[in-house]
């Protein structure tokens, strides 16, 4: 499609040269802007914005306080009184913005369409083009069942998934530690840039999903990369340059989450937390839902996830000095509630 | 060298293989979908068409990383499908069919009870605001409802009782 210039396979491994050399060079956090903090560093900040109200009496969230949510925390963030200027500062109107979402719970317990209208509008008022946003996920079954509408309009938002016809995952096979995969191609060649979006979940293989796991929807073996806690391959995964180089900003749907019988809605375990969680760590904000969770669980009664052997060791993993992903030092951390 | 016509000709054994899987899985499908009662049959209660039945093998394209605790419990088939609640609420209901009870009986114990109420229904059941699971032999039946209403705890135990009633032991 013009509009959407698609890489060829030389873009696609140099890509991937440029991402060996940063993770050869430095350490490379999630987002350009911001490297894992050492002590003398700036810290990792992670935004907490909630609104007790934001379902109101209704069975989904507002669309007008979701956006005031997402304002609310991307400001916050970006310490702008301006809702667009965050938008401008990490993407370039020329750009094709991708933003993988979370969808295999559907509807009750995905990543909610009002919070990706939301995005999609500052990314358009930010200056990029309808078109060139890409909503997308693994499959399109999926997409649908979590109320998204598909859509390959070259005029309006498109909404795919890996599994459409002519797209798929790269012919090319990427290699990290334990990780042997191939990566979908909306990542590899449709988009320049990456939001996170993920969904704040227990996950009874990882102990929590949240930033760092959702990659798990992006490549073609997910299955294959369960075992030990879904460690170390979670933060294998993550090391793999298309992912370490596109993802700039994770904007988390933390509005219903589940503390228990997580990746797939329970009901009984899900909870209204009614948050938008920003960051450009994917650690950091990974480290910041494990609190969470814990946090409910213990309300609730349960074992810590520890006690009942779900430590989400993939965090540490991901921020040890092989991986270097993000830091999940809670001194390291600047949470702000907001 | 030259093959001849008849080298090439798939043996006969496989094709009798092929056409025996192809067969036992259509069959397994449609007693499957068998297990699920159709619109009406319970007041309130409309079923979508289709439903799905996913192997062992394909089990993680469905659920993710649930997978492995089933698979682990000896999983040997999950069909679901989608339900409507006076045309409104959406209800999707899975039936794992285990490879034996205990099976089904670890997966439904290691789910802490948190403040289920225990209605008579299968071997055991549990029935929360939005969701029902109960289990019957090798059968883990789990229904989950995406809105909420009042209405919705006792109609998902008729719709339980009317599944109950298909599943043998």
């Amino acid at each position: 499609m013009k509009h959407m210039p698609e890489k060829t396979r030389r873009d696609f491994l140099r890509d991937c040269a440029i991402g060996a050399l940063a993770a050869g060079a430095a350490p490379l956090a999630f987002a350009r802007d911001v490297n894992p903090p050492s002590a003398s560093q700036a810290k990792s900040k992670v935004i907490i914005a909630r609104d007790a109200a934001l379902y109101g009496s209704g069975n989904n969230p507002e669309a007008a306080r979701v956006e005031k949510l997402l304002d609310h925390a991307m400001q916050a963030y970006s310490d702008s009184t301006d809702p667009v200027a965050p938008w401008r500062k990490l993407f370039k109107p020329n750009e094709v913005v991708g933003l993988k979402v979370n969808t295999i719970a559907g509807p009750g317990l995905s990543t909610h369409v009002a919070l990706v209208e939301a995005i999609c509008e500052r990314l358009k008022q930010a200056g990029i083009r309808a078109g060139n946003i890409v909503v997308w996920d693994r499959t399109e079954g999926e997409l649908e069942r979590a109320g998204f509408t598909l859509s390959n309009d070259p005029n309006r938002v498109r909404i795919i998934g890996t599994d459409a016809k002519d797209v798929g995952y790269d012919e090319n096979t990427l290699s990290h530690g334990v990780v042997k995969t191939r990566l979908s191609s909306l990542l590899t060649r449709t988009c320049d840039a990456m939001i996170n979006v993920p969904i704040l979940k227990h996950h009874i293989g990882a102990g929590v999903t949240l930033a760092l796991k959702n990659m798990y929807g992006v490549n073609n073996n997910p299955n294959q990369l369960h075992g030990g806690n879904c460690c170390p391959a979670i933060a294998d995964l993550n090391m793999l340059p298309p992912i370490r180089n596109k993802f700039r900003l994770v904007v988390a749907d933390a509005m219903t989450a589940c503390f228990e019988g997580g990746p797939m809605l329970k009901p009984q375990y899900a909870w209204r937390y009614n948050g938008v969680i920003v960051a450009t760590d994917p650690v950091a904000i990974d480290q910041t839902a494990w609190n969470i969770i814990e946090k409910k669980r213990a309300e609730r009664g349960l074992k810590t996830l520890p006690e009942v052997g779900l430590t989400p060791k993939y965090i540490a993993v991901a921020a040890n000095p092989e991986h270097r992903l993000g830091t999940d030092d809670p001194a390291l951390i600047a949470l702000q509630e907001v | 060298m030259k093959k001849t016509s008849s080298s090439r000709r798939t043996p006969l054994p496989i094709w009798l293989a092929v056409v025996f899987l192809f067969t036992a899985c259509r069959q397994h499908a449609a007693l499957s979908a068998g297990l699920f009662p159709d619109s009406n049959v319970v007041k309130g209660w409309t079923k979508s068409p289709e439903v799905r039945t996913f192997t062992p093998d394909h089990l993680s394209d469905y659920i993710d990383g649930d997978a492995e605790k089933y698979l682990k419990a000896g999983v040997k088939s999950t069909s679901t499908a989608d339900y409507k609640f006076n045309e409104k609420v959406e209800v999707v209901v899975d039936v794992y069919t285990m490879s034996s009870p205990d099976g089904a009986r670890s997966i439904f114990e290691s789910e802490p009870a948190m403040d289920a109420q225990t209605p008579t229904l299968g071997d055991a059941a549990r029935l929360y605001s939005q969701s029902l699971i109960f289990r019957k032999g090798p059968y883990l039946v789990r229904m989950i409802a995406y809105q909420e209403s009042p209405q919705l705890p006792p109609a998902l135990l008729d719709l339980g009782h009317a599944l109950e009633s298909k599943l043998t032991r």
